[in-house]
């Protein structure tokens, strides 16, 4: 059973990134470039997990943060938030808002990657 | 008395007017023993510019339609 | 002969008295019957003709028949100034009528503070002056009486003795006493006008008019065979025709011009002509019809006095025959039994209209501004009912004048022809001129200058003209004339400080108003006015303005009752008046008429006004302070609550200011902390915006750095793929840093600028080829439009490349590969030279139009692939052309693509 992944970010090397690493833990990859592409693809068929970036155009991660959390249906969908801003305010305002998680932007991958298993509950995982 | 500006303005030159007509120089040029029509020089120019400027500043001061105070 | 004229004469004179009672009887009970004869501008211009007297009708005559056209200045200067009534008489009328000012000595005294001194100065030169003019009236009724009966009964011969009892001026002074009396001083306010008087000034005025036209006519074509005949025959006499020169005119020019200036001020100053034209003048409006009216009048009444004159010099050569007679003579030697008489009744009247005016408008202002005052003094204590005593003063008065009048004439009327009197009359009332004049249009002149003008000019006018005549008529001693005073020869009074060459009237004008102008203008320029005289300045200067009146209500600050202060006017216009006007007022001002109440400070200025109609303003002044508690009329006080009144006014008018200021203060404050808060926001926003720019691809190149460093067992086209990711990354994260260093330099003012002379259309095509490469790449089109000219500014060229290059790639980032065109065009206009750069790309929309020079402003454009700019090109570019003084912008529609438009300013013409 593979579990899949929605990146969702609107600089496409960074997309490109996460799906190579993504790819190679042997997640199922959809990646989007806005906020309003990826509440289509949540609907569309929803996602184990969600590497949501902040600043983006049209939607940006927070409003999409918030609308994943308000339908009940979708409880069980994991998030991660990418912020690039370092602030405290900022990582506190996505776990308010519903996310399970943030990475600070420039991540290591390999952080990435052990925090994306252990929110799987796949058996390797150690917290960050 | 009420007057609309340009009323006052013409009585104003009309007196300046008189007042030169009425004196040396402009006199003298009539003081001579002659008869013009019969009658003196100095004297037909004097009580014809008197004639005039009285007919000009009733013709002035005439009232004309309604005049705003 | 069956009737003897030495009856007949006097009968028809008290005939004609009799029917002159009886038109003013007939007017004043039209009036009392609100049916006015009088309310005509034609009754009224003809009432001012009271101005000619038997002055004009007998001495005019005569002046003309030794000095030719001399006689004219007298009529040509009314003429003049009344095309400027509307200046002067309308202001002086309206002054009049709002101040219930009676007499010329009451206005002057009303205007310069109220002052009693003046109008009692004033009062006291208007009878030594006028005095002689009387007397000369009552000499022409004695004179033309005489030569009537002498010449009717008893041909040229008999020279009738003198008999007192048959001495008729006396008699008629006394009939004139009796007209003023009855029809002058009816009631005591004598703002209140006396119909009567006026419609018989005005018939009287038609009858002069009319006998001295039919006296014209019957000279000219009854004696003569019309002008040409008459002059013709002068003209023939060496003597006469000199007499249609100037030569003929002793004074010459300066005589006529000074004559001219006394006629002027007469006509409006004479206490007779302020009395008609003023006090008894109905309606303002009427002044306007009067202004040509009046002048006509005169013009009709001059146009056969020269033709008179002359005959009467051709038909008695010998000079048996006083010229001053020649009016009644004439018609005598022609026989006309018809005419003579009429002839005399026309001189009568003449005569009697100005006695009757004159004896009112003097007797008012002897009354009001000489007797009074002293009166009120001894009798302050005195409740009682004072107006009948003040009507009777009156009375007395008219009586004395008439007897001083007529013993003037006897005393000193032999020796005076009849025009010498009448201009010395003339000048005593122009030393009123400059108090009047100055007093009504300029608010600085004051009591002191005023009185010390009108002393001057009077002492002068006694010492040059009044002494002189009674040195000329033996009175003193002819030393004075000749040798001057004391045999100071710089004080001879003809010849004063040794100025010669004018005749007495003129050199007499010339220093007398030359004098009380100086003197009184000096004084007022150096004087500080009293309270009381800066309100009544302001209340005369400003009369045509709204709320001027209001002023006198400060005068008043004690307290006094209704009751009382109605008692007080009730002893001077009697009780059932007072209770009328008080009513009155209430009314007007829907209060409730209360008898123990205070008095409201306009009430009081009520009261006060219509006390002035009774008796000056000076003397109600004094009435009004005796009864109004308190201070009694301090004058300080006044200044003090004027002082108060106008800074309340001016603090609350500050404070309504500072309170504005404190308002718009706090909106500034408001909008600069908005701005700061903006500046906060766009801080925050600047510094997370740079950092997630920052982040972004430093977040791509430590991804893929660290992939490669983990995944060594990647495929080649891969790991090359990643390579060039990274390295792309790092070349827009190096530029992007750049790009913040130049903007922080530029806005920090810390950018070095090379200002070199820069040909601009060369470095367009220097950037074409330098960005041809990425147009290439992207197939886009470029197009070449800028002209092959040399254009030159100085700029820095590196940076101007950088702005052209900036919009070139800019341009080519939002065009469609293929399709895409991008034109680079010249512009030239009014500020000046630049270029264009026009995409045809998806343009921009309205909205963001203004937002796109802003930094990190990211034009949203769907399915665009991110990131097109960095987003500081443009705000680098914005910096740059402003601080070469030029100006740069876009100009787009959505969807037809945009221009990016730049232009430098053009070079100054100095540099």
């Amino acid at each position: 059973m593979s579990h899949e992944i929605l990146i969702v970010d609107d600089a496409p090397n960074i997309v490109l990134s996460l799906e190579f690493l993504m790819k190679k833990e042997g997640f199922a990859v959809r990646s989007v470039g806005d906020g309003e592409e990826a509440l289509r693809a949540v609907e569309e068929k929803q996602p184990d997990l969600i590497l949501l970036d902040v600043m983006m155009p049209k939607k940006n991660g927070y409003e999409v943060c918030e609308a994943i959390r308000t339908n009940p249906a979708w409880k069980g969908i994991r998030i991660i938030m990418l912020t690039a801003k370092g602030r405290e305010v900022e990582q506190e305002k996505g776990l308010a808002l519903g996310a399970d998680d943030y990475v600070v932007k420039p991540f290591s991958t390999r952080e990435l990657v052990l925090k994306v298993r252990a929110m799987l509950g796949l058996e390797d995982a150690t917290p960050a | 008395m009420s007057l609309s500006k340009s009323r006052k303005e013409r009585l104003v030159v009309l007196t300046i007017l008189g007042v030169l007509a009425l004196d040396y120089p402009l006199l003298a040029l009539f003081s001579r023993a002659e008869l013009f029509l019969g009658i003196p020089v100095l004297l037909f120019y004097l009580f014809g510019f008197w004639l005039a400027f009285i007919l000009l500043m009733a013709a002035i001061l005439k009232r004309k339609g309604v005049e705003k105070p | 002969m069956i009737v003897s004229w030495s009856w007949l004469a006097p009968l028809i004179s008290i005939l004609y008295l009799g029917l002159l009672f009886a038109v003013a009887y007939y007017a004043d009970w039209r009036a009392a019957r609100d049916r006015s004869l009088i309310r005509s501008p034609f009754v009224y211009a003809l009432s001012i003709a009271v101005y000619c007297t038997s002055w004009t009708y007998y001495g005019s005559v005569g002046r003309a028949a030794v000095s030719g056209i001399g006689f004219l200045p007298i009529f040509l200067g009314p003429t003049l100034i009344a095309a400027l009534w509307w200046l002067i008489l309308g202001k002086i009328i309206a002054i009049s009528k709002r101040n219930h000012i009676t007499s010329i000595a009451d206005f002057i005294s009303s205007r310069y503070g109220k002052s009693p001194v003046l109008g009692g100065m004033v009062t006291l030169f208007v009878v030594i002056g006028i005095m002689p003019y009387i007397a000369l009236q009552l000499k022409a009724i004695a004179v033309s009486l005489e030569v009537l009966i002498r010449h009717m009964d008893a041909g040229w011969t008999t020279n009738v003795p003198f008999v007192p009892w048959r001495d008729t001026a006396l008699y008629v002074a006394m009939l004139l006493a009796l007209f003023a009396i009855l029809f002058g001083t009816r009631h005591l306010d004598a703002s209140e006008r006396h119909e009567g008087l006026v419609a018989a000034i005005a018939f009287e005025s038609i009858v002069k008019l009319g006998a001295f036209l039919a006296l014209g006519l019957f000279v000219t074509f009854g004696l003569f065979d019309g002008f040409g005949d008459l002059f013709g025959q002068a003209l023939a006499n060496p003597e006469l025709a000199r007499l249609m020169t100037f030569e003929a005119i002793p004074g010459g020019y300066s005589s006529w011009l000074a004559m001219t200036f006394l006629a002027m001020m007469a006509v409006m100053f004479l206490p007779r002509q302020f009395q008609v034209l003023v006090v008894e003048n109905v309606n303002e409006g009427h002044l306007r019809q009067a202004s040509w009216l009046f002048p006509l009048y005169l013009f009709a009444f001059n146009l056969f006095v020269f033709p008179i004159a002359l005959a009467g010099r051709l038909l008695f050569a010998d000079g048996s025959v006083d010229p001053d007679t020649f009016v009644l003579v004439l018609p005598i030697l022609g026989r006309q039994e018809w005419l003579a008489p009429l002839v005399y009744l026309g001189g009568l009247s003449a005569a009697t209209s100005m006695v009757i005016v004159e004896a009112i408008a003097m007797s008012i202002m002897v009354g009001n501004d000489l007797v009074l005052p002293f009166f009120l003094q001894f009798r302050k204590a005195l409740r009682e009912d004072l107006s009948g005593i003040i009507l009777t003063i009156r009375r007395g008065i008219i009586v004395v004048l008439m007897l001083l009048g007529y013993l003037y004439f006897r005393l000193l009327g032999e020796s005076h022809t009849l025009v010498g009197i009448g201009m010395v009359s003339f000048a005593a009332v122009a030393q009123f001129a400059p108090a009047i004049l100055l007093g009504i249009f300029w608010t600085g002149a004051s009591r002191r200058g005023a009185l010390a003008g009108v002393l001057t000019g009077f002492l002068i006018w006694t010492h040059t003209l009044l002494l002189a005549s009674f040195a000329k008529s033996g009175w003193i001693a002819v030393g004075f004339l000749t040798e001057g005073p004391w045999g100071i020869g710089w004080l001879k009074p003809e010849a004063l400080f040794g100025l010669t060459g004018f005749d007495p009237i003129t050199h007499s004008v010339f220093w007398s108003i030359l004098c009380n102008t100086g003197v009184m203008v000096a004084i007022s320029l150096f004087d500080r006015q009293t309270a009381v005289e800066q309100i009544q300045a302001q209340n005369f200067v400003n009369v045509f303005q709204k709320g001027a009146r209001g002023g006198n209500e400060y005068l008043w600050s004690g307290f006094v009752s209704v009751r009382e202060l109605r008692h007080l006017l009730a002893r001077f216009i009697g009780p059932l008046a007072a209770e009328e006007d008080f009513a009155e007022y209430h009314r007007q001002r829907h209060l409730q008429p209360s008898d123990d109440a205070q008095a409201p400070a306009n009430l009081v200025a009520f009261a006060e006004k219509r006390l002035t109609g009774a008796i000056g303003s000076a003397s109600a002044r004094v009435m009004i302070s005796s009864v109004v508690k308190g201070e009694e009329l301090d004058l300080q006080g006044v200044m003090r609550i004027l002082d108060e009144t106008s800074q309340v006014i001016e603090y609350s008018q500050r404070l309504e200011i500072k309170s504005r200021q404190l308002e718009a203060a706090t909106l500034q404050l408001r909008e600069a902390n908005e701005q700061l808060r903006e500046l906060d926001r766009m801080k925050d926003e600047f510094i997370s915006t740079v950092s997630h720019e920052l982040r972004t691809p430093l977040t791509s190149i430590r991804a893929f750095s660290e992939i490669l460093r983990d995944n060594e067992d990647m495929d080649l086209v891969e790991r090359r793929n990643f390579t060039d990711i990274i390295v792309k990354e790092a070349e827009r994260l190096s530029r992007l840093v750049n790009q913040i260093l130049d903007l922080a330099k530029i806005d920090a003012g810390r950018m070095e600028w090379h200002e070199v002379e820069v040909d601009l259309p060369l470095l367009a095509r220097e950037a074409i080829d330098a960005t041809r490469q990425l147009f290439d790449n992207k197939a886009v089109r470029l197009i070449n439009k800028v002209p092959e000219i040399s254009c030159r500014r100085m700029a820095d060229r590196d940076k101007i490349m950088q702005v052209i290059i900036n919009l070139l790639s800019n341009a080519v980032k939002f065009c469609s590969p293929g399709t895409g065109e991008v034109c680079i065009e010249w512009r030239e206009t009014g500020e000046g030279v630049g270029l264009a750069v026009v995409d045809n790309g998806p343009g921009i929309p309205e909205g963001e139009l203004e937002k796109v020079f802003d930094k990190f402003h990211q034009v949203n454009q769907g399915g665009m692939e991110w990131p097109l700019g960095s987003g500081l090109g443009l705000t680098i570019s914005q910096r740059i052309i402003e601080r070469h003084q030029g100006r740069i912008w876009v100009e787009s529609t959505a969807g037809e693509g945009s221009a990016f438009i730049f232009t430098l300013p053009h070079p100054e013409p100095s540099s």
